[in-house]
């Protein structure tokens, strides 16, 4: 049954990842008036653009410099330029997020060298801000590039100016938009300021429009990724990014500005964590509203402990990911038995060791850089109550006549994806409901009675 | 709407009926930094070579081409379920410097192995194109070891449009016609090519021609078999629906084997029937099946009239945009809007030619906007300018649709509602319905301020 690791000549079969420049337009999607552009052939950015609005149900532009066979042969740096300019002149971003793709990657574009002329040449007229990255799937999923971006406009961006003022950098990582807009809720109920990179709460969860927008409005404003040498500190969320080269470690270096690694903050304890460190940053006490939030949360675990308990789950998504639910579910009793992701940092079965309580006696089979054909193999030796990830996990669950609780990204085959809040003691007590009522429902079905009371 | 402004180079790519002298430039390539709504070739291939439910479709490539089109399509298999897998070489770090032939050889062998599919399709995509794997080579070995067809696709992505991966795709599947046995095909007989079964759409065509008494000999693509495709010279006619896609092996059939072919659209009333009509007057020296041809048109349209006529009711006057992928499917969904008593104000597609702009110029009231390659401001722009109540689309252009408070029909290839054929009318003009006079538009905010 081990797998773990595979032979280096396999094909790949339903993957359980994404590549790199997925991620990296999310993050640019998540910067006030910022246009993503991937510099490769057309087919990329448009099939990003339709998997991410089929998650997201909403406008996701994302430009491309549109190789033709003689930009494979001779650079791409003309068409990189000429695409600069059709999008300063159609959208006047504030910002241009140029993202590579393995075809531009490959003939070897030097994309800062090509965009340093394009300043300098001073075609750039309405001065818009430029942040490179370099995303090849080759190496790397779209967590590498989510990262990448991150950190490549922190270090394009960011400075320090000795401005006065208490901030709080955040990196929360790749969420829904609904997670990015409860953690900016927290942190202002803190009353302290913040930024945070990216905040794609409402470019990517926005309402409708009364007239036309070129670019949705809302994002993390320019000057304050400018103003992140300034903050008082950086709290980076993701135990596996912070085995990595991270936006919160440049600042560190370069600005010392102190780092707070700390993982997705999914259930009590890593909510607790979270909270923790926001204090120990500005002094003050957990406000009053999240105290009697997480008060009704363990009551309800409580009030629901028994009929999560010792349920298997099998648990499949970005390695950060897996690592923020197995911490969740082990506080509650359910097992994971199952942890599996279609990254390979390397660190995931060293990660899910520090949140699981009792690893080594549960039996947990912990999988990297695998896809949903071998997770789905091992799962029908485990035999699992539930699976937690998704959408794409819905095949072997169907096949397996076992629930998939969708959560994380993407969900293609439900409505909300956006919605779903995943952190805090807010979500927490919505996955632990779900999980619950799952449980419930899949026993009362069936059941001979049926029974209309638990 | 002075807010949205058109790029220079892509004014020659948008007409307005009764304005302008006509000259539309089009088949070009996107404009870089154009937010252009197309793919690639490689997405080109794909389409057209994925219901084939019983071969193995491997891409070779980076993970994201495989990704991004796992479980895409809603065609429908009635056995093998092969298609709807996403199997990737996965190129990774090393595979790009040292080359991914013996990667791809071994994926391959092993995958075989595990499915024994019918035949195998290898998609090169972009990479595969610079780093010069001989993936033709592979092919033939693994051919040759295993005892089916193994064909490569020559779908890099940045060679072209997707047009140019239709044409690799009907090149690949050229190999396999001609290569199976002919005997017991009735003289009457044909195949339906272009039809990819979306939502069983291709079951329904294939039962009409059933009843007009015509064998149908192989389906191009939807619910495709192997088997079924190298036995398809053997039919006496293509019918060829989706112009675009299928038209290159329509005519490389027609040189080699003699197949004469007809192009049909299935979609709307009056299209539908001349479909079934134009079929049956090829085999005139068969009377029975133009009588039969008759006597199904006029039960099925007996049969869904009164609800389309309700529907009628509902929704004349309506203003309605249209963008697709090929401009076929835009002059029957024209006529098919007409004949629901609605008004189309903006008209578009991805990849028409010249002639095909100037049919849809012909077809389109005075006024209406005509768009080639259009981005996602430009369809924003004259939405709102023409007052459009209804857009048709794929996925990308719904959420501008709706964020616009404009109701939204989707007529991709992603959908999962059968629109070809009678019963598909009624199910179109039921969506159209359904999202036209939906009563949450009432908390739209752009439909307020209008
Ligand atoms: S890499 Fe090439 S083949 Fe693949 S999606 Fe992009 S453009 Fe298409
Ligand atoms: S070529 Fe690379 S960047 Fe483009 S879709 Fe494929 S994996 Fe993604």
């Amino acid at each position: 049954m081990k797998i773990q690791g595979k032979t280096e000549y396999k094909a790949t079969s339903n993957a359980c990842k994404l590549c790199s420049p997925l991620g990296a337009s999310l993050v640019f999607r998540g910067i006030e008036n910022c246009v993503p552009l991937l510099h490769g052939s057309q087919g990329c950015s448009t099939y990003i653009r339709r998997y991410l609005i089929s998650h997201f149900n909403e406008p996701v532009d994302i430009a491309s410099s549109n190789f033709t066979e003689e930009t494979a042969v001779f650079g791409g740096a003309a068409n990189l330029k000429l695409a600069m300019d059709n999008i300063i002149e159609q959208y006047h971003p504030d910002l241009i997020g140029v993202a590579t793709t393995c075809l531009s990657e490959t003939i070897g574009d030097d994309v800062p060298l090509i965009l340093r002329d394009y300043i300098r040449d001073n075609r750039n007229g309405d001065n818009t801000a430029i942040v490179p990255v370099s995303t090849p799937s080759y190496s790397g999923t779209h967590i590498d590039g989510f990262h990448g971006a991150v950190r490549a406009t922190v270090d394009a961006i960011a400075e320090k100016k000795n401005r006065a003022g208490m901030n709080i950098n955040i990196f929360p990582g790749m969420m829904s938009p609904a997670d990015h807009r409860h953690l900016k809720e927290i942190l202002s109920d803190f009353g302290v300021g913040y930024h945070m990179l990216p905040d794609y709460s409402q470019t990517l969860d926005g309402p409708m429009w009364s007239e036309y927008q070129k670019i949705q409005e809302g994002g993390t404003p320019i000057k304050q990724i400018a103003s992140m040498g300034d903050a008082s500190a950086s709290i980076e969320i993701g135990r596996i990014l912070s085995e990595t080269k991270s936006a919160g470690k440049l600042l560190a270096e370069r600005f010392e500005v102190p780092c707070h690694n700390l993982g997705l903050p999914i259930g009590i304890k890593e909510t607790d964590a979270f909270f923790d460190a926001v204090s120990t940053i500005t002094g003050k006490p957990m406000p009053e509203k999240y105290s009697e939030e997480r008060g009704r949360l363990v009551d309800a675990y409580v009030d629901g402990h028994k009929y999560v308990f010792e349920a298997r789950a099998v648990l499949y998504g970005e390695e950060d990911l897996v690592v923020g639910l197995a911490s969740f579910l082990s506080e509650i009793g359910v097992i994971p038995v199952l942890c599996a992701s279609g990254g390979k940092s390397g660190h995931l079965k060293g990660k899910l060791c520090q949140v699981v309580d009792e690893f080594d006696a549960k039996g947990i089979e912990v999988l990297d850089g695998v896809d949903l054909v071998e997770i789905g193999d091992v799962a029908k030796e485990i035999s699992p109550d539930f699976f937690i990830g998704s959408s794409k996990g819905y095949k072997i669950a169907r096949e397996m006549s076992k629930p998939l609780i969708r959560i994380g990204f993407p969900i293609h085959d439900r409505m909300g994806g956006a919605r779903i809040v995943h952190i805090g003691y807010r979500g927490a007590q919505q996955l632990f409901d779900i999980i619950s009522n799952t449980i419930l429902a899949a026993r009362q079905d069936a059941s001979p009675v049926g029974y209309a009371y638990m | 709407m002075g807010g949205i402004s058109i790029l220079k180079e892509r004014e020659k790519q948008i007409y307005q009926k009764g304005t302008q002298p006509f000259d539309m430039s089009c088949e070009k390539k996107s404009l870089a930094g154009s937010i252009s709504q197309r793919a690639c070739v490689f997405c080109g291939s794909r389409v057209v070579l994925y219901p084939i439910a019983d071969a193995l479709h491997l891409i070779h490539g980076p993970i994201g081409c495989a990704s991004y089109t796992w479980d895409i399509r809603g065609a429908l298999s009635s056995g093998p379920q092969l298609h709807r897998m996403s199997f990737s070489t996965d190129l990774q770090e090393q595979d790009i410097i040292f080359g991914g032939e013996k990667k791809l050889y071994n994926a391959l062998v092993t995958l075989i192995d595990k499915y024994s599919p019918n035949a195998a399709f290898i998609y090169a995509t972009c990479i595969v194109g610079i780093i010069g794997d001989d993936i033709d080579s592979v092919c033939r070995r693994v051919s040759k070891e295993k005892g089916i067809p193994v064909l490569p696709v020559h779908s890099e992505g940045f060679k072209g449009t997707k047009k140019d991966g239709y044409k690799a795709a009907c090149d690949a599947m050229a190999k396999l016609v001609g290569t199976g046995p002919t005997e017991g095909i009735s003289p009457l007989s044909l195949n339906i090519m272009g039809e990819f079964n979306i939502a069983g759409e291709a079951w329904t065509i294939r039962e009409y021609y059933e009843r007009m008494g015509l064998e149908v000999v192989s389906v191009f693509t939807g619910d495709g078999r192997v088997d079924n495709i190298k036995r398809s010279h053997g039919a006496a006619l293509n019918v060829v629906q989706c112009s675009g896609s299928m038209m290159h092996l329509a005519e490389t059939m027609n040189e080699k084997y003699g197949i004469p072919y007809k192009r049909v659209s299935y979609f709307g009333l009056e299209d539908m029937s001349k479909a079934l009509y134009d079929v049956a007057e090829h085999f005139e020296g068969s009377p029975e099946v133009m009588e039969k041809a008759q006597v199904l048109v006029r039960e099925e349209i007996n049969a869904i009239y009164p609800t389309l006529k309700r529907y009628k009711e509902k929704l004349r006057g309506k203003k309605a945009a249209i963008y697709v992928g090929g401009a076929f499917k835009a002059f029957s969904m024209i006529k098919a809007l007409k004949s629901l008593g609605m008004d189309v104000v903006l008209a578009g597609s991805q990849t028409g030619n010249s002639d095909d702009y100037k049919l849809l110029r012909n077809m389109c009231d005075d006024g209406t906007v005509i768009v080639d390659d259009a981005n996602p401001l430009e369809l924003s722009k004259y939405s709102i300018e023409k007052g459009v109540e209804l857009f048709i689309g794929g996925v990308k252009e719904r959420p501008i649709a709706y964020k616009l408070g404009i109701g939204f029909c989707d007529h991709n290839h992603e959908r999962k509602l059968s629109l070809a054929g009678y019963s598909g009318m009624l199910n179109f003009a039921r969506e159209v319905y359904s999202s036209v006079t939906s009563p949450v538009w009432q908390f739209a905010p752009a439909r307020k301020s209008s």
